[in-house]
């Protein structure tokens, strides 16, 4: 019987490291004939012509990263927020339907959001916060440029939004468990100290899980990466590359999403799976970045 | 937390599972969007006059054409008609099912539906950046009676391949040289400028938000949501409001017996009440199918929709085919083979 649990768990593994092969081999075999056509230069390059047939994934990058780090730097320090109070100041009548509140939210299926995000927050941002931030930056150094108008309502900002609002259950959730795994003991001294609530957060806490919290972080940034129907629908689809936050651009998930149904030509289907083995490859780095710093950090502290 | 990521997870894996299995006695078909409606309402009723069901999966023109090669299914689906080459390399061949029209839709303030007046030329300037203002000389001289604002132009595009973008652009590109050599023809292009929107829902969306906002959106999807469409100059120069009546015409007067395999768009077609920016959804089957049965069943099917379904097109706001094409359509169908 052991043996046999043994071998089972010992499948269900191996199956995960041959899924990932197997989809690695496809995207690479069917996405070959654009990188042959291409080369390396398939990453650099910002086109994207179907009509022509020439491809350069430069812009869904661009598109992809941006809008994922605009949603971590926003959903952070909510999560943060909602963590803190959740673990530490709540209530205990309070903690339950806050826990389901979020619960629910991750429920929620990404079209929803991307409905919403197109429905409600675009109209909003087109009215009054994209004209608010153009006014405000007009003329100054970096920020004139993150801002530059014209406002439509969609773009990167507003793609970087949704996202943010996706990604923070995950984000809350994740660092209410991390925080509670912080042993009382070492907190009880902290206060017997005379050290208040937000001091334990802060120098007691959030160092000694700083790990943890580098791993979620990257764990929902990876998250956001791949995220594709609710960018859709409020990124306006454009593969052009602006310095503007406001302006429209594109994501890899969204351009696949968009495009694959009616590609009728043999390149053009060949460079969006390229694009998914693009995504694939990024995903990657930033889930082994996200591991490394755990484990830079779980040293420096052990040693 | 994570439970409920499992739970979802897992109700997926059950709904793809149900997908999968689907009915064995079908007819089944894959491939464009733009007709699914039309062909799920004739399945229905089909299949209450004769339990012969319809399993049509809508993935797309693109994976049509690739199922149908690939003979998973019994027809193929597909807004962007296969040149004759393609279609005899596959031993496929190729007829046109339903008509449908693409539609500009403005949002000016003060300016209703149909009062404004546009013409190809015009409109590929609009979408290549060239005309930027709506009081632009070319447009002013189109409307001599409306009293146009200086106000920018804001191009809104169909973002995800389609059908409509297909003939929109093969439309701008027969009128406008520069369009065609800046831009193209394609389901999805490289649009110079403007903002991308996904589906009909959202270009009408972003258009009706954004004022001084153009774009453009299958008929049906026009007339249902009321709104503020543009009429047009066609290639005989007279000014034509796009109702069944437009369509209708200019399927009619395309000449379709000129056309082997169907590869007819009807974009720019000549008649005074053409519509320019029409086109159809064409039907792929195999020449000589691996199941002879299969296909006389999607046949009878096909000829059951010619004769009984124009009502129920008209009232998803489709065009149906005018009866002399159908005429040349059932004809070529004597190139399948459907005995041994």
């Amino acid at each position: 019987m052991n043996n046999l649990i043994k071998n089972l768990s010992l499948f269900c593994a191996a199956l995960v490291i041959v899924l990932v092969l197997a989809i690695l081999f496809v995207l690479t075999r069917a996405a070959w004939p654009t990188f042959h056509t291409f080369g390396f230069s398939f990453f650099v390059t910002n086109i994207w012509n179907p009509v022509t047939n020439q491809y350069g994934a430069l812009s869904a990058i661009y598109g992809t990263v941006v809008t994922s780090f605009l949603a971590l730097i926003l959903a952070l320090p909510i999560g943060f927020g909602i963590a803190f109070y959740l673990v530490e100041l709540a209530p205990p009548l309070v903690v339950k339907p806050l826990r389901i509140a979020i619960e629910l939210l991750a429920g929620i299926p990404s079209i929803v959001f991307g409905f919403w995000g197109l429905f409600v927050l675009v109209p909003v941002f087109q009215d009054y916060i994209q004209p608010f931030l153009i006014r405000h930056s007009e003329g100054l150094p970096v920020l004139g440029k993150l801002f530059a108008g014209p406002g439509f309502g969609v773009g990167l900002l507003s793609a970087g939004c949704v996202l943010a609002i996706m990604v923070l259950p995950f984000i809350a959730a994740f660092l209410t468990d991390v925080f509670k795994t912080v042993s009382p003991a070492l907190k009880e001294s902290a206060y017997a100290l005379g050290a208040t609530r937000w001091e334990v957060m802060r120098s007691v806490v959030a160092p000694s899980t700083i790990g943890p919290i580098m791993g979620g972080v990257m764990l929902a940034f990876g998250r956001a990466l791949g995220e594709t129907m609710a960018v859709t629908f409020v990124i306006g689809n454009a593969h052009r590359l602006s310095p503007s936050l406001l302006a429209p651009g594109t994501t890899i998930s969204a351009s696949i999403a968009n495009e694959f149904n009616e590609a009728t030509n043999d390149l053009h289907t060949s460079s969006l799976l390229a694009l998914g083995l693009t995504l694939f490859a990024v995903s990657f780095v930033v889930l082994a970045c996200g591991k490394a710093s755990i484990l830079l950090l779980e040293r420096r502290r052990n040693a | 937390m994570l439970s409920v990521f499992k739970k979802t997870g897992l109700l997926t894996l059950a709904l793809i599972g149900l997908n999968l299995s689907a009915f064995a006695d079908d007819i089944s078909g894959a491939g464009a969007t733009f007709p699914h409606p039309i062909y799920a309402k004739w399945a229905e009723a089909y299949k209450k006059e004769t339990t012969v069901g319809l399993n049509y999966q809508a993935i797309g023109s693109g994976g049509g054409i690739k199922q149908i090669k690939a003979n998973t299914v019994t027809f193929g689906a597909t807004d962007k008609p296969l040149k004759l080459e393609e279609l005899q390399e596959a031993g496929l061949i190729q007829w046109p099912m339903v008509i449908g029209g693409v539609v500009p839709v403005i949002n000016i303030k003060g300016i209703g539906a149909g009062e404004m007046v546009l013409d190809g030329k015009s409109i590929a300037d609009i979408y290549l950046g060239e005309a930027q203002y709506w009081d632009d000389p070319a447009i002013s001289k189109l409307n001599p009676k409306l009293k146009l604002p200086h106000l920018p132009i804001v191009q809104v595009y169909r973002a995800d391949g389609s059908g409509t973008n297909f003939l929109f652009t093969t439309y701008l590109s027969s009128v406008n040289s520069k369009f065609s050599q800046k831009v193209g023809a394609d389901a999805s292009v490289q649009w110079p400028s403007g903002i991308g929107a996904k589906g009909n829902e959202g270009v009408a969306n972003m258009t009706a938000r954004t004022e001084g906002a153009i774009g453009y959106v299958e008929y049906a999807y026009a007339v249902q949501n009321k709104l503020s469409y543009a009429k047009m100059t066609n290639r005989d120069g007279k000014t034509v409001t796009p109702d069944f009546d437009a369509f209708q015409a200019a399927a009619a007067n395309a000449d379709w017996a000129a056309a082997p395999g169907f590869y007819l768009i009807l974009t720019n077609q000549p008649g005074a009440k053409s519509w320019p920016i029409t086109g159809a959804s064409f039907i792929l089957m195999h020449k000589e199918p691996v199941d002879a049965k299969d296909s006389k069943q999607a046949l009878d099917f096909f000829a059951w929709a010619y004769q009984n379904g124009n009502e129920m097109a008209k009232s998803l706001d489709y065009v149906p085919m005018p009866s002399k094409v159908v005429a040349l359509v059932k004809k070529s169908w004597e190139q399948i083979k459907l005995q041994e």
